[in-house]
């Protein structure tokens, strides 16, 4: 380290000169529009006039729109249901794909490679996976449901249960997925865990992380498997979880592409998340003020869960 | 890892159990995309007939194409709704733009950050860190509105000059690899009289390569699967890219010609994967490195 002397004029105009890119960034990308959008929020905005002032009417309207208040309820429904289901996989994942094996590259590969495609063409994959009469999926999924019903409707039966649902166990069939209202939020949860190889890849290179004597000493005591896991394998990973929950709690409230692609928000509105109502809002419906208030509120909910985060993280997370 | 007192049978159930748990978890992550692959060569017939209840038959009629149809490939290409040469150079020419702009301009404030001394370079690495988090739809009307001010709205400008003001995760990246280079590597060079810029160029930039490639890679990919930014601001059919073309040409075809589908969407992930089987450990390190030091 060389002494600190004084910040001379030209180091300061230096500094800022390569910074430079940034700071102009900050100020086309970020300043301005962050206080347009803000300003636009307050207003009755469609881009073909000029902007008019309305106060919160933007805000206050939201409760009364049927379809933000279903969109909102969608995403958060997504969100508490996928963050953590896809955390928990990815961590399984990570595990399996953490033992000693000679083909385990070759696994890691194959997990990682999805992740990297474009969501577009992921979306239209897995529509075609997923067709109810030619997709491969329900060709599958026939046989065990044939057994199942089978095997239940005579259980059904034993209770004395209508004869309708009887029939119905008998001729149980597999969903029809992004088809149904009832399963479409379910198909793109589970389709989000196609995605999840970079995750995984995160936890893979915490658990290179983990120091090995600590397994050695554990060995030792005679702890194996599972209580390696809980006492050692867990907390030591705990900054990684953290870091993969905030990571994944932000992207939650973002997603657009999967459903934009499969659904476009359908059946009805099933699948009609926070990002494509406001983008429809805004570029559909031309009210973009509207979409500026949703932004806005967006925004403030990201916040809030990502400081909610950062707050419950000093009590589990471990810091080495 | 042998443990004493297990008994081998025990051993070789749990062996057992993981190769079967690794080779389900291999069919789930690759079964999409054979099946991408496997559509795209079958007969637009074979694609849609009815599945036979027989097993056996049903395999054959789900799984091989018979007669295999590379010409599917070639009435994409001719297709009137999917221009591939065309789309494949604006998404290409983009994704090249964006790598450049990232490396070049979150290099320099990667460097601002972390070996010039000025006042304000530590309130501008928290706001590097805050602006990660913003969602891109509280810029995008404004965004879009300057844009069009600027009559950029139906060009490609949007969708890469704002890489070159430094997106604040590659500055990130590129700080974290930084920190780890020594001062007295630069304090030798400011004695031998080189000024900021050269050491830049000629030092950090060379010591730099392997996360500068990591930017590369990532923003070039990020680029090429982009599907938000060039819904909102391409307006022009030839202007679009093989992400929103993809998503045009299914809407065109609503459910109709699968086969054509999925071999317009080989096409667009072909180049992913094989940047991807090329570089593998360059992603790899540098998705490791945003978790762990993050």
């Amino acid at each position: 380290m060389a002494a600190y002397s004084r910040i001379t004029w030209r180091d300061q105009l230096v500094g800022m000169a390569f910074a430079a890119p940034f700071i102009i960034g900050v100020a086309v990308l970020l300043v301005i529009p962050l206080s347009l959008s803000f300003y636009f929020s307050f207003c009755h905005y469609t881009m073909l006039t000029p902007p008019i002032w309305i106060g919160a009417r933007n805000y206050t309207h939201l409760l009364s729109d049927d379809a933000f208040v279903r969109s909102l309820l969608n995403t958060c429904l997504f969100s508490v249901v996928s963050v953590p289901l896809a955390l928990a996989w990815s961590l399984l994942l990570a595990l399996l794909l953490n033992l000693p094996n000679r083909l385990r590259n070759i696994y890691r590969t194959i997990v990682f490679l999805p992740s990297l495609l474009p969501l577009v063409a992921t979306a239209v994959i897995w529509r075609w996976m997923l067709s109810p009469v030619h997709g491969p999926i329900n060709f599958f999924l026939k046989f065990p449901c044939r057994w199942i019903g089978n095997l239940l409707a005579p259980i059904a039966a034993a209770f004395h249960a209508s004869p309708s649902a009887i029939q119905a166990l008998h001729h149980l069939k597999p969903p029809l997925w992004l088809a149904d209202g009832n399963w479409a939020m379910a198909t793109i949860i589970l389709l989000s865990l196609w995605g999840v190889g970079q995750t995984v890849i995160i936890f893979l290179a915490g658990l290179d992380e983990v120091p090995q004597e600590l397994y050695e000493s554990a060995a030792i005591d005679g702890a194996t498997g599972w209580r390696r896991l809980r006492h050692i394998t867990l907390p030591m990973l705990t900054p990684v979880i953290f870091f993969n929950l905030v990571v994944g709690i932000i992207a939650s409230w973002q997603v657009f592409d999967l459903p934009y692609v499969m659904t476009h928000g359908g059946p009805g509105r099933a699948t009609l998340f926070y990002s494509m109502y406001l983008f429809e809002a805004g570029f559909q419906q031309l009210r973009m003020g509207a979409a500026c208030a949703m932004a806005w509120v967006q925004l403030v909910i990201i916040l809030i869960l990502t400081v909610i985060a950062f707050w419950s993280a000093r009590k589990w997370v471990h810091y080495r | 890892m042998s443990i004493p007192g297990q008994k081998r049978s025990t051993l070789l159930a749990r062996w057992l159990l993981v190769q079967a748990a690794l080779l389900a978890v291999a069919i789930i992550y690759l079964a999409p995309l054979f099946w991408m692959f496997d559509t795209s060569v079958k007969s637009e017939h074979q694609a849609m007939t009815h599945i036979p209840s027989n097993v056996g038959k049903a395999m054959e009629a789900l799984f091989i194409p018979h007669p295999v149809h590379l010409d599917n490939y070639r009435r994409v290409v001719e297709s009137p709704f999917f221009k591939l040469p065309l789309y494949a150079r604006n998404t290409l020419v983009i994704a090249l733009l964006v790598a450049i702009g990232s490396m070049l301009s979150a290099s320099l404030v990667a460097y601002a950050l972390t070996k010039l001394r000025w006042y304000g370079r530590n309130i501008l690495f928290w706001i590097v860190l805050g602006s990660m988090m913003l969602p891109f739809s509280v810029m995008m009307v404004p965004l879009y509105q300057i844009y069009r001010d600027f009559g950029w709205i139906g060009t490609n400008l949007p969708l890469w000059l704002p890489t070159f003001m430094a997106p604040p995760f590659y500055i990130f990246l590129l700080r974290q690899f930084y920190l780890t280079i020594p001062d007295e590597l630069t304090e030798a060079a400011v004695i031998d009289g080189a000024g900021p810029f050269r050491i830049w160029w000629s030092i950090m930039l060379p010591l730099t390569r392997p996360a500068l490639l990591v930017v590369g890679l990532f923003s070039f990919v990020a680029s090429w699967n982009n599907f938000v930014g060039p819904l909102v601001y391409l307006t022009h059919q030839r202007t679009f890219t093989l992400a929103l073309a993809l998503q045009f040409f299914q809407t065109r075809h609503g459910g109709v010609a699968h086969t054509l589908l999925m071999a317009a969407t080989v096409l667009v992930v072909v180049p992913i994967i094989l940047i991807f089987f090329l570089a593998q450990k360059t992603f790899i390190r540098g998705i490791a490195t945003t978790g762990i030091k993050g």
